[in-house]
This record gives C-alpha cells, sequence and structure tokens, in this order.
C-alpha cells in the first residue's frame, strides 16, 4: 500500500514536467504528435525504472559514509562525487539499453531509438534520483518512485501532444504561433493538475 | 568568425536569447523564479558553469575523440557543478537549501550543454569563454524578468524588501496568488516571448 502511494503520488501529486518543471525541454519540444510524444514517454518511463533503483543501490552501497566497510574503509564519504556518478549511470543506461534493444527487439529500437541518446541530457531522469536522494527512499521504495516517475512524465507529454495537435488548428496572433502557445498550453494543464494537490491516499 | 568580442556576448541576451528562441534550459526558469534572490543565485551559477565549460571545453577541444565527445563534455560540466555546489553549501547554505535539486540539475541544463556541442567544439578559447557569458546573460535576463513580476506582484516584495504593504500586513495590496504558483511562470515566458518576437518578427515561426 506505501508503494502504491508513492507510485500514485509522483504521478499525479508530484508530476515532473508539470509541477516540478522537469524535462521541459523535451517535453516542449517533442510534442508535436501523440505517436512521437508516446515513443518520448516511454522511453523515459522505461530509464527512470532503472535508473532511480540503480543509482539508489550505488548510493548505498558505495558513497554513503561507511558504505565502504566492505573495503575495509569505514570513514570515506563520497557523497560528494554524487552528481558525477549519477549522470555517468544514466548515460552508461542509455548506451546499454540503446545497444541491447538494438540487437533484441529491432521493432521497439525504432520507435524509441531516437529518443534514447537525447535523454542522457534530460533534467527529469537527473531529477529523479536526485529526488530520491533527498527524499532517502530504500531501494523497493525508488522502484515505485522511478515507476511512478516515468508514468507521469508519459502522462502529461501524451496530454500536452494531443492538445498541440488541436491547436494546429487555431489562429493564434503571429509572434505567439509555436512555443508561445505551447507555453502556455502548459501552464493551463499545470492549473489543472495542481487540483491533485492536497489529495491523500 | 567575423564577429566581435561585444557582438558575440550581446547577440545572446536580445537577438538569440538561449531561452525564448532556442528552447534552451526551460527547467530551471520555471521552478526557481518565485524570488528574485534564488533567481538571481541561480543566473550566476548557470552563468559560470557555462562560460567555463565553454573555455574548459574549447581548449581540449582537439584532443576529445569524436565519439565520445558527450560524455566527456557531461563529465567536465558535472565537475563544474559539483564545485559550484559545495561552495553555495559551505557558504550559503540556506539558499542552497532553497535551489534544493536545481543545482544539481544544472548538469542537464540544455544551455550547458547546447553550447558546448554548438560552439565550444568548434572556436578558439577566448570566444567560446564570452559565448558563454553571453548566453548565461540571456538565460539571467528572463529568470531575472520572470522573478521580477512574481515576487513584486505575487508576495509585493524585491529581493525580499517590501515595496507593496500587503493586506495581510494591514497594507494596501491584495497578494496575487497566482503569481505565487509556478504555473505562472508559464504564463509569464510566453508573454516574453510574444513581446521579443513582436519586436524582432524573424524569430517567428512559420504557420
Amino acid at each position: 500500500m506505501h508503494y502504491l502511494e508513492i507510485i500514485f503520488r509522483s504521478i499525479f501529486i508530484e508530476n515532473l514536467p508539470l509541477s516540478f518543471f522537469l524535462g521541459m525541454c523535451t517535453f516542449l519540444a517533442i510534442s508535436k504528435q501523440v505517436k512521437a510524444a508516446l515513443g518520448l514517454g516511454l522511453a523515459v518511463l522505461v530509464l527512470t525504472a532503472i535508473t532511480v533503483p540503480l543509482n539508489n543501490a550505488i548510493l548505498n552501497q558505495m558513497l554513503k559514509p561507511g558504505a565502504l566497510e566492505w573495503l575495509g574503509q569505514p570513514d570515506i564519504d563520497l557523497t560528494f562525487l554524487g552528481l558525477l556518478i549519477y549522470i555517468a549511470t544514466i548515460a552508461a543506461v542509455v548506451q546499454i539499453l540503446e545497444m541491447v534493444l538494438d540487437r533484441f527487439l529491432p521493432t521497439l529500437y525504432n520507435t524509441l531509438g531516437i529518443f534514447l541518446p537525447l535523454l542522457t541530457v534530460n533534467c527529469a531522469i537527473l531529477g529523479a534520483s536526485l529526488f530520491m536522494v533527498e527524499r532517502d527512499y530504500t531501494l523497493l521504495e525508488s522502484t515505485a518512485y522511478g515507476i511512478g516517475a516515468g508514468s507521469g512524465f508519459l502522462l502529461a507529454v501524451v496530454l500536452l501532444a494531443g492538445i498541440r495537435e488541436k491547436c494546429e488548428y487555431a489562429d493564434p496572433p503571429a509572434p505567439l504561433r509555436g512555443l508561445g502557445l505551447t507555453f502556455i498550453t502548459a501552464g493551463l494543464m499545470a492549473l489543472a493538475f495542481m487540483s491533485f494537490a492536497g489529495m491523500s491516499l | 568568425m567575423a564577429e566581435t568580442n561585444k557582438e558575440l556576448l550581446v547577440r545572446s541576451i536580445f537577438k538569440r536569447n538561449p531561452i525564448t528562441l532556442l528552447v534552451l534550459g526551460i527547467c530551471s526558469a520555471l521552478a526557481v523564479t518565485g524570488q528574485m534572490s534564488t533567481a538571481f543565485v541561480m543566473s550566476i551559477c548557470v552563468t559560470v558553469v557555462v562560460a567555463f565549460s565553454s573555455l574548459t571545453i574549447s581548449i581540449v577541444r582537439f584532443q576529445i575523440p569524436n565519439t565520445v565527445r558527450i560524455g566527456i563534455q557531461i563529465m567536465v560540466i558535472a565537475t563544474l557543478v559539483i564545485i559550484v555546489d559545495q561552495i553555495l553549501k559551505a557558504f550559503y547554505y540556506e539558499l542552497s537549501k532553497q535551489l534544493s535539486i536545481f543545482v544539481g540539475l544544472i548538469i542537464t541544463n540544455c544551455i550547458v550543454m547546447g553550447r558546448a556541442e554548438g560552439y565550444a567544439m568548434s572556436n578558439p578559447p577566448i570566444p567560446s569563454f564570452i559565448d558563454g557569458i553571453g548566453n548565461g546573460l540571456g538565460y539571467g535576463f528572463i529568470l531575472m524578468s520572470v522573478a521580477f513580476v512574481r515576487e513584486l506582484f505575487g508576495s509585493g516584495s524585491v529581493f525580499g524588501y517590501e515595496v507593496f504593504k500587503l493586506s495581510t500586513n494591514g497594507g494596501w495590496y491584495i497578494a496575487n496568488g497566482m503569481l505565487v504558483l509556478p504555473a505562472s511562470a508559464f504564463f509569464l515566458i510566453a508573454l516574453i516571448i510574444w513581446i521579443i518576437r513582436f519586436l524582432d518578427p524573424e524569430q517567428q515561426e512559420k504557420s
């Protein structure tokens, strides 16, 4: 039940793009069509579900003060290296995932492939790992959080793409066309998602 | 590159602003603009990181093998961000708590990667450094404008000093609650984009 709560929290109340504004660049850039948005969202979901628990394991087994006791070094505190390690883990997972998909699941690779390298520098992925650190999740909790955070991104980006497809037929003032209109749409969506705030399960 | 150093510095602030034209680095632009002081610190951090990462990458650009360049760029940037993060934690602990994870997220701020990849990899160190500062300032300009509006009308103050006396304190100004919410930053940036693209029609998108 506790894990279910973490998942629902991270999808609706603490939605990464719409409540914390993480992963905005990709969120705004690749939401012109629902199909592309779905591919991007799935790639994010897979990545957060893998990297968040992985970074959690690395943090607890190697970086925390006293974690290196099995090496006979109980006094070493490597938490200051955290940022560097998390981003390296993410980059490595992206690379491995790309190769595995290319080799064994070519159809899936064709859908997700182009988005994967882009996601190394997506704030949503790194942000999910950093929130995990800040909140001191255990391994299981961080798995739940990774899945929830990724699903939240998937939901938001597909919704935005749906709205933007409809906006194609609108006739806004020329300076507002494209990016400006997308910002306003995203703003309205963020307001709508705020109605989830304060809900408890 | 025919541009002088001054043009390099100025063009990123208005003509080629990283946020409004290139759509880079928006995440933090929205999240830290509730108050002037956090926006100011964030702008300085980003400017420092962009400038020095561009400088470093430009110096070693002939040594970087093309296939692993993204990885190396990220390592340079992450190292710089760790330094900035540690300095903030050591000397301005309160501020670093307020900025929470957003200092760490400078690593994935697309402005830094974008400038490293798009400019520093193919230009000499000094222009890259100046280009970095220019982009940092362009980012800071948008950040500070949004933060100014949000703090002034959302909580009646600028940099924490009271400008409008709030009705909750017995004053006349009724705070606009929506501007305190992060969602309002979306609308403000949309308005800034509208103004900039109205003044400079070249930036408008084709339908």
